[in-house]
């Protein structure tokens, strides 16, 4: 494990990264706004915390878990696919629950839902609890992710999910209370970041490669697409069930 | 004989510096205190997940033992930094530049600053890069483009500069939203019937690169940043409420990259 090398590129990738962030700021704060900050010390500690959280993070992420997920995913298609039946329930068995584990908990472990999360947490006064809607969006990332494979396998069109999810959203959204709408659109948009991407799109590429039929181009991609219809679903869902229980009890 | 700090003009004393010291540190710790259990009980699943698929079902150890546990201490140990300097420095500076934007009054330089932080932090993420790439090759492959080098790599290019404007301009619809306080879901039910419009028209090898690239947009550093942003306008303008206009510039994030790549997809076709 070359680790010198490993630190040197994801502590360059991540400066290059976060770049962009600080200019933006340093230029709108110094130049139009024209403010200094109220604790500098502090701001820049914390930034020098998130950037070296990150690289730690990404390094972590690249020697541990990477590996032994793709790995994974591919002894798993392997069994599955050399079982001479093919489609049936049975032999995909340990992948859908493959699917729906490594949706759920690199759900629960992606920094930019806990950002959010605790956020809303801490703005709604606590009237909407950090952990339960962490494990409302992850429930909603494990089904959806499930669902892209079985479409997968069966070699079924994307789009018919994908909009099916986005109607139910539709309705749940007339129906749920309102001010939970914009918080669950945008836990949506949160779920799938540097921890869920690698690794779903391990799985959906190693699927469509490996399943007879399946075009790996077309296939292949799409997989994390699954992921944000139904974790809106999903947060709308665990808001109303909230709401139903305050009533009831 | 070493020069004496203490005798320059507004140069903290001694007693000040070690007080300043006392107090900025005690309250960092105790950050990093909470966030490690925390980062612990976030990273329990996975590790669980993994284990039970290898030992049970795969039947067999990892190879690597000490690598992987390092690895996996090093995941713990910058989960608890990001989220020690989460609430240090990302939301307060975001919330805090949020409310000088509405002190300064001026709805041009707010909008400019939200278009500059979407285009800025999309335009150069990894991920977004990589599936860009992905999309020229499928293009080539597909015949809707020349299959050599320098039309690929110019194909990547505009969709990556389509993609970062397409969430520089969601960020400034969400905000303009934020600053009127119109309700979300005409926004986003509307930019979800155009997608499914979009899906209808738009060459078969773009669809699910359109849809991925929705997901791949925002990043770990841009979300919190542009939280702060949302929930710190809603915040200081008076008649908005946080949970119901603060947050949804996000939501708009992931919607129009798949507007915009669709869009390109149908024009370059």
């Amino acid at each position: 494990m070359d680790w010198a090398g490993l630190t040197f590129s994801t502590l360059f990738g991540t400066l290059r990264d976060v770049l962009p962030i600080v200019l933006v700021v340093v230029v709108f704060q110094f130049l139009v706004l024209r403010r200094s900050l109220a604790n500098p010390a502090r701001v820049l500690t914390g930034f020098v915390f998130v950037v070296l959280g990150i690289v730690l993070f990404l390094i972590g992420l690249e020697t541990a878990i990477f590996p032994l997920g793709r790995g994974m995913a591919e002894q798993l298609i392997a069994q599955a696919t050399a079982g001479a039946d093919g489609q049936g329930w049975l032999s995909y068995g340990w992948i859908y629950l493959f699917a729906f584990a490594i949706g759920f908990s690199t759900t629960m472990a992606e920094p930019s839902l806990i950002a959010v999360a605790g956020k809303a947490g801490e703005i709604s006064g606590g009237s909407v609890g950090v952990l339960g809607l962490r494990i409302a969006v992850a429930l909603g990332v494990a089904t959806g992710i499930t669902l892209g494979v079985y479409r997968i396998i069966y070699g079924l069109p994307m789009h018919w999910f994908i909009i099916a999810g986005y109607i139910v959203v539709v309705i749940q959204t007339a129906m749920a209370p309102r001010k939970m709408v914009p918080l669950a659109y945008d836990s949506g948009g949160v779920t799938t970041s540097t921890v869920t991407v690698p690794l779903v799109a391990a799985l959906g590429l190693g699927l469509a490669g490996a399943v007879p039929g399946r075009n790996p181009l077309i296939d292949g991609f799409g997989l994390i697409a699954f992921a944000a219809p139904f974790a809106i679903i999903s947060v709308l869902a665990y808001s109303q069930l909230s709401v139903y229980m305050a009533r009831k009890g | 004989m070493a020069f004496n700090f203490q005798l320059l003009p507004g140069f903290p004393s001694r007693p000040q510096l070690r007080s300043a010291f006392r107090f900025r540190i005690s309250p960092i710790l105790r950050n990093l205190l909470s966030a490690l259990t925390d980062s612990i009980r976030d990273l329990t699943p996975i590790i669980t997940v993994i284990a039970f698929f290898q030992i049970v079902v795969l039947g067999q150890a990892p190879d690597d033992l000490m690598t992987i546990i390092a690895g996996m201490l090093c995941v713990a140990a910058g989960l608890t930094l990001f989220v020690a300097g989460l609430e240090m420095a990302l939301f307060p500076l975001g919330e805090s530049m949020a409310n000088g934007f509405v002190h300064k009054g001026s709805p041009t330089a707010l909008l400019a600053f939200a278009f500059a932080l979407g285009f800025g932090t999309t335009v150069a993420e990894p991920a977004l890069i990589a599936v860009c790439a992905e999309a020229a090759r499928a293009a080539a492959e597909a015949g809707v483009i020349a299959e050599d080098p320098a039309a690929i790599a110019r194909y990547a290019l505009e969709l990556r500069y389509v993609v970062a404007f397409s969430v520089g301009l969601a960020i400034v619809i969400g905000v303009v939203r934020i600053l009127k306080g119109w309700p979300i879901h005409w926004l986003i039910i509307g930019g979800y019937v155009l997608v499914v419009v979009m899906t209808a028209f738009a060459p078969r090898e773009i669809i699910s690169i359109a849809y991925d690239s929705g997901a791949v947009t925002t990043s770990t550093i841009t979300v919190p940043m542009v939280t702060a942003l949302g929930v710190g306008l809603a915040s200081s303008i008076r008649g908005r409420n946080p949970m119901l206009d603060g947050f949804g510039l996000i939501a708009f994030a992931s919607l129009t990259p798949m507007i915009f790549v669709m869009g390109y997809g149908v024009v370059t076709n």
